[in-house]
C-alpha cells in the first residue's frame, strides 16, 4: 500500500518533471547559415516571435560549416544548413550529412527546379546573374547572349569579378552543361581577353566600374544593383542609375539563376522544429521579406517583387537542374584556371 | 624512443630549474608544444595522402602564380615593414625632436586596424570609381585610359597596405631593443669618432638585429596567412589558392597539400631567422638604460624626423580611421544598439583571456627552452610557432577535427559504459575558439618573450644564485622587472590580433556568439562598407586603449633620460 502510493507519487513527480522539461527541450532549433546574419536574423527573430521556438544561429562560409557538420558527426547540434547557392547543398547531400524531408508545404511552395529531386534541400530565394551595361555607351540590341561577350567588339570593355566567386563558378558550370567543355573554355579564354581590368572586388565593384567608365558591360547579381539604386549615398544612386540590365540568352536556355536554400541535417536533434522553420521560410511572409529587404526573387510563385526589381521586367531563367551545377562546379573552376580567369 | 630523446637533454642540473629537474621541464615543454602544434600537425598529415588529379591540375596551371606572388608579397612586406619600423623605432628611441614622446605610442596605432579594413578604405578612396579619380577626371576632362594612376588593387597595392598595418611589429620589438641598448656603447662609439649614422649602422642596428628579425618574421608570417586583403585585391597567393581549392574544387586533401607547401615556406623562413639570430647573440652590458642620452636634433633634421614618423601614422592610421569615422557617422544610428555593445564585450573579453593564456604558455616554453638546451626541446618549441603563418580557416579545421573526434569518442565510451551522453563537449565551445587563437598567435607572444629573455644574460642567473637567491627570487627580483616590457608587448600583440581575427572565429564560434570582426566582415563582404565601419571603428578604439597603456609603461625606463 505504502509502496504503491510511493510508486504513484514517483510517477506523478516524473510526469511533472517531464512536462517541465518539455518546453525546454522542444522550443529550440539550431541553424548553421552561410547567409550572413543581417540577411537571415530578422526572419529568424520573426519566426521565434510567431512560434515561441528559440533559434540559435552560427553564420560562416558554407564549406567551413559543412566541414564542421562532417567533423561533428552524429552528435552535431545543427538542425538545418542554410547556404547561398545550390551547389553547396548538393555537396552536403553527397557528403551524407543531410536527410530527406517529406513535406507537402515545402513541395507546394517551391517549384521543382529549385529543389532536390530526392527532397534533400529546398530553395528559399532566387538570384539572377544577368549582363549589366552603361546606358550611355552601349546599345542593348548589340547584347544578346553570354556567349556574345566573347566577340572581339567587346575588347577591353568587360568587367567581371574573380573566378574564386561561387556565382561565377555556377554560371560557368551552367554553360559547361549547355555547351560542353571545348566551347565553354574557348568562351572563357575570349572573355578573359576582353576584360578591361584584372578581376577584383565584388559585384558592386563591377557595377560601379561600369558607371565610372572603366568598362562598358559587367556580369553581376541583380540585388547588388538594387541595393545601389536604393542606397543612402547619392553617389551610389547616381552610379547605379547609369547602368541598366540586359537579360541574356532569352531565345535559348535563359539567364543564369541560382538559389539560396535550406536543408535538414542528418543528425538534427530537433527535426520537428527544423521542419517548422523550413516551412516558415517558404511561407508568404518570409518570401516577401526576401523580395523587399534584399531585392531577391521569391521562389514561391505569385508573390510581389520590390518595385525596383519589378521595373526590370520578367525574364526567362535557365531551367538547368541546380544539383547539376553543384556536380559541375569543380570542373568549372579547373576550366577557369586553364583559361587564365583569375 | 621518448626516453632516448629525453636523455639527450642537458645532463647537468640547471641552476634556475630548482626542484624541477631538467627532465620534467623537457617533458612539460614537449607536451605543451605538441598540443599547440596539434592542429598544424593534423593539417600536415594530409600531405601524406596521395596527390590526386586536382594536384596535377594545380601544378600545371596556377601553382607557379601562387608561389611567385606569395614570395613577392612576403618579401615586399618584409622590406616595407622593416624600413618603416626600424626608422621610426630608432628615431623615437634615441633622438630628441618635437613630438617624440607622442609618436612613441602613436606609431603603434596602425596595429589596431585589420589589414582587410585598411584595404577597403583605400580602395573606397583611390579606386577608379572612387572620389579622387572621379574628381580628377571631372576637373581635367579625362576619359578612361587618358591618364595613368596607380592601381590600388594590385600586388604592389597589397604590399603597401600590409606594410602600413604590420610595421608596428618591427617598431615595437626594435624600439624595445634600442631602448635597452646601453648608452655607453653609443657614447664610446661617438668618442671613437663615429658620426650618428655610423653608430646607427655599425652599432645600434647590429645589436638590435635579433629583435628586428623577429619583428620582420612576424610581419612575413602574418602576410602569408592574410586572406582578406589579397582576396579583395585579386592577388592569387597560397591563401586564396587554398580556399579556392577547398571551396571551389571541393578537394580538401589538395587544399591541405597546398597548406603543406605554405608550411614549408614558413619552415625556411623560421630557419633563416634562427640562423640570423644564432650568429649574433648579444647580451648587453650592465649599464642601466637610464644612462643613455638622447641625440638632440635641430632644425631641418628635426623636421625630417617628424615627417618620417608622421607619414606611417598618417597613411596607416589617420586617413583610414577618418574614412571609417565618416562612414560611421552616417550609419551608426542604424548599427549601434544593445546587441552592438554585447559584441564589444564579447570581443574584448575573448581577446583579454586569450592574451593572458598565450603569454603564460609563451613564458613556460621560453623558460623551458632557456633551462633545457636540448635539440628536441628546441625543435618542439619551433613547431609550436608554425600556426602563425597558417590561414585562420585552416587552423580552425585543424582544431575541429581532433576536438570533434575526442568528443565523439568520449560520448560513445560513456554511452557504452554508463549510458550517459555527453554530446559535444569541446566542439563549438568558447574553449575551442580560445585554443585556436592560442595556436594561431602563439608565435607572436613567444617571439616577444624570447627576445626579452635573450636580453637577460645567463651569468646574471648564476650570480644571483651564488648570492643565495632562490630560483623564484631570481625570477621575481631580476627577470620580471627586466621582462616587463616584453611581457606587456606580448599581451598587447595577442590582444589586438585576437580582436582582429576573423576566419577561425567564423568557423569555430558557438551559437549566437559574434565578435566585432565577424560583424565588420559580414557587412564588408556584402560590400556594405559604410555599415561595417562602426564595428571596424570599435575594433580600432578597443585596440587603442591597450596600445596607450602599453606605451606608457614602456616609456617609464627612459623617463629619466633627459
Amino acid at each position: 500500500m505504502i509502496r504503491q502510493s510511493f510508486n504513484g507519487l514517483f510517477m506523478v513527480a516524473a510526469a511533472i518533471a517531464l512536462l517541465n522539461m518539455q518546453p525546454a527541450i522542444a522550443a529550440e532549433v539550431n541553424v548553421y547559415s552561410a547567409r550572413k546574419e543581417a540577411l537571415i536574423k530578422p526572419l529568424l527573430d520573426r519566426f521565434s516571435a510567431d512560434t515561441g521556438i528559440r533559434v540559435n544561429l552560427v553564420t560562416g562560409k558554407a564549406d567551413a560549416l559543412l566541414a564542421r557538420l562532417l567533423s561533428e558527426g552524429v552528435n552535431s547540434p545543427a538542425d538545418v544548413l542554410i547556404t547561398t547557392d545550390a551547389g553547396r547543398l548538393h555537396r552536403a547531400k553527397t557528403a551524407d550529412v543531410l536527410q530527406a524531408v517529406d513535406s507537402t508545404v515545402l513541395a507546394a511552395a517551391v517549384p521543382a527546379e529549385f529543389t532536390d529531386s530526392d527532397g534533400y534541400w529546398f530553395g528559399l530565394s532566387m538570384r539572377a546573374r544577368p549582363v549589366m551595361y552603361a546606358k550611355d555607351r552601349v546599345d542593348p540590341t548589340t547584347l544578346n547572349d553570354y556567349e556574345d561577350l566573347a566577340s572581339p567588339e567587346w575588347k577591353a570593355r568587360i568587367c567581371v569579378r574573380s573566378s574564386d566567386n561561387i556565382y561565377n563558378q555556377s554560371m560557368v558550370a551552367s554553360m559547361l552543361i549547355a555547351r560542353g567543355v571545348e566551347s565553354t573554355e574557348e568562351w572563357a579564354e575570349a572573355l578573359v581577353a576582353n576584360l578591361a581590368r584584372d578581376p577584383k572586388g565584388g559585384d558592386r565593384d563591377q557595377i560601379k566600374a561600369v558607371a565610372a567608365g572603366q568598362c562598358d558591360v559587367a556580369i553581376a547579381n541583380t540585388y547588388y544593383l538594387a541595393h545601389l539604386l536604393n542606397s543612402d549615398d547619392s553617389n551610389e544612386r547616381r552610379a547605379a542609375q547609369a547602368v541598366a540590365i540586359h537579360w541574356p540568352n532569352q531565345s535559348g536556355r535563359g539567364t543564369h539563376v541560382n538559389v539560396s536554400g535550406i536543408a535538414m541535417t542528418r543528425a538534427a536533434p530537433n527535426p520537428d522544429q527544423a521542419l517548422q522553420l523550413m516551412e516558415y521560410l517558404v511561407g508568404d511572409a518570409a518570401q516577401t521579406w526576401y523580395a523587399e529587404s534584399n531585392y531577391e526573387y521569391p521562389v514561391k510563385l505569385g508573390l510581389g517583387l520590390s518595385p525596383t526589381v519589378a521595373a526590370w521586367g520578367k525574364f526567362k531563367a535557365d531551367s538547368v537542374s541546380l544539383s547539376r551545377l553543384g556536380e559541375f562546379n569543380s570542373r568549372a573552376v579547373m576550366l577557369m584556371d586553364r583559361a587564365g580567369w583569375r | 624512443m621518448l626516453a632516448a630523446v629525453l636523455n639527450s637533454v642537458h645532463p647537468h642540473p640547471i641552476s634556475l630549474a630548482g626542484n624541477w629537474s631538467g627532465r620534467s621541464w623537457a617533458v612539460g615543454v614537449c607536451a605543451v608544444s605538441l598540443l599547440i602544434a596539434l592542429p598544424v600537425i593534423v593539417i600536415a598529415s594530409f600531405v601524406a595522402q596521395p596527390a590526386g588529379e586536382v594536384w596535377s591540375h594545380l601544378v600545371t596551371t596556377v601553382l607557379p602564380d601562387y608561389v611567385v606572388n606569395s614570395l613577392i608579397l612576403a618579401f615586399g612586406v618584409a622590406f616595407g615593414a622593416a624600413v618603416i619600423g626600424v626608422a621610426t623605432a630608432w628615431l623615437t628611441a634615441t633622438c630628441e625632436f618635437p613630438g617624440r614622446r607622442w609618436f612613441a605610442w602613436a606609431l603603434l596605432l596602425p596595429l589596431a586596424i585589420p589589414a582587410y579594413i585598411i584595404a577597403y578604405t583605400y580602395t573606397g578612396t583611390l579606386d577608379y570609381a572612387g572620389p579622387l579619380q572621379t574628381a580628377l577626371r571631372a576637373f581635367f576632362g579625362w576619359q578612361h585610359q587618358d591618364y595613368w594612376f596607380p592601381e590600388i588593387r594590385s600586388l604592389p597595392g597589397a604590399i603597401v597596405m600590409l606594410s602600413l598595418v604590420l610595421y608596428p611589429y618591427v617598431y615595437l620589438l626594435a624600439r624595445a631593443a634600442f631602448l635597452e641598448q646601453s648608452g655607453s656603447i653609443i657614447d664610446t662609439s661617438r668618442t671613437l669618432g663615429y658620426g650618428p649614422w655610423d653608430s646607427f649602422f655599425k652599432i645600434s642596428l647590429p645589436i638590435a638585429r635579433p629583435a628586428i628579425v623577429a619583428g620582420v618574421s612576424l610581419a612575413m608570417m602574418e602576410t602569408l596567412a592574410d586572406y582578406g586583403t589579397v582576396q579583395y585585391f585579386g592577388v592569387a597567393t597560397f591563401t586564396t589558392g587554398i580556399f579556392r581549392t577547398w571551396f571551389g574544387l571541393g578537394d580538401s586533401v589538395a587544399a591541405a597539400q597546398l597548406s603543406g607547401v605554405l608550411l614549408a615556406f614558413v619552415f625556411v623562413l623560421l630557419a633563416l631567422e634562427r640562423w640570423s639570430r644564432s650568429r649574433a647573440r648579444y647580451h648587453h652590458g650592465g649599464h642601466r638604460p637610464q644612462s643613455r642620452r638622447l641625440i638632440r636634433l635641430g632644425g631641418g633634421r628635426a623636421l625630417a624626423a617628424l615627417c618620417v614618423c608622421a607619414a606611417p601614422l598618417l597613411f596607416g592610421f589617420a586617413l583610414p580611421a577618418t574614412q571609417l569615422l565618416n562612414w560611421s557617422i552616417r550609419t551608426a544610428s542604424d548599427v549601434v544598439d544593445g546587441a552592438f555593445l554585447e559584441l564589444v564585450v564579447n570581443t574584448v573579453l575573448l581577446a583579454a583571456v586569450t592574451a593572458v593564456f598565450t603569454v603564460m604558455l609563451a613564458c613556460f616554453l621560453g623558460y623551458g627552452r632557456r633551462l633545457v638546451p636540448g635539440l628536441i626541446v628546441r625543435a618542439a618549441v619551433r613547431v609550436s610557432a608554425f600556426g602563425y603563418a597558417v590561414p585562420g580557416t585552416v587552423i580552425a579545421i585543424g582544431v575541429l577535427l581532433p576536438f570533434a573526434w575526442f568528443d565523439n569518442r568520449l560520448d560513445a565510451l560513456l554511452q557504452v559504459q554508463f549510458g550517459i551522453s555527453t554530446g559535444l563537449l569541446l566542439s563549438g565551445s568558447v574553449a575551442a575558439l580560445i585554443f585556436a587563437y592560442i595556436v594561431r598567435f602563439f608565435a607572436v607572444s613567444f617571439n616577444a618573450v624570447e627576445a626579452g629573455l635573450a636580453a637577460i644574460r645567463p651569468t646574471m642567473d648564476d650570480c644571483a644564485r651564488s648570492l643565495g637567491y632562490t630560483p623564484m627570487t631570481v625570477v621575481r627580483r631580476i627577470h620580471i622587472p627586466m621582462l616587463r616590457g616584453s611581457l606587456l608587448t606580448a599581451l598587447l600583440l595577442v590582444f589586438v590580433d585576437v580582436m582582429k581575427e576573423l576566419p577561425a572565429t567564423l568557423v569555430l564560434r558557438p551559437f549566437n556568439f559574434n565578435t566585432l570582426a565577424v560583424r565588420a566582415y559580414e557587412l564588408a563582404a556584402d560590400e556594405r562598407l559604410a555599415d561595417s565601419s562602426s564595428a571596424a571603428l570599435a575594433i580600432v578604439a578597443a585596440g587603442i586603449i591597450p596600445v596607450i597603456w602599453l606605451s606608457r609603461s614602456m616609456q617609464r625606463p627612459d623617463r629619466g633620460g633627459k
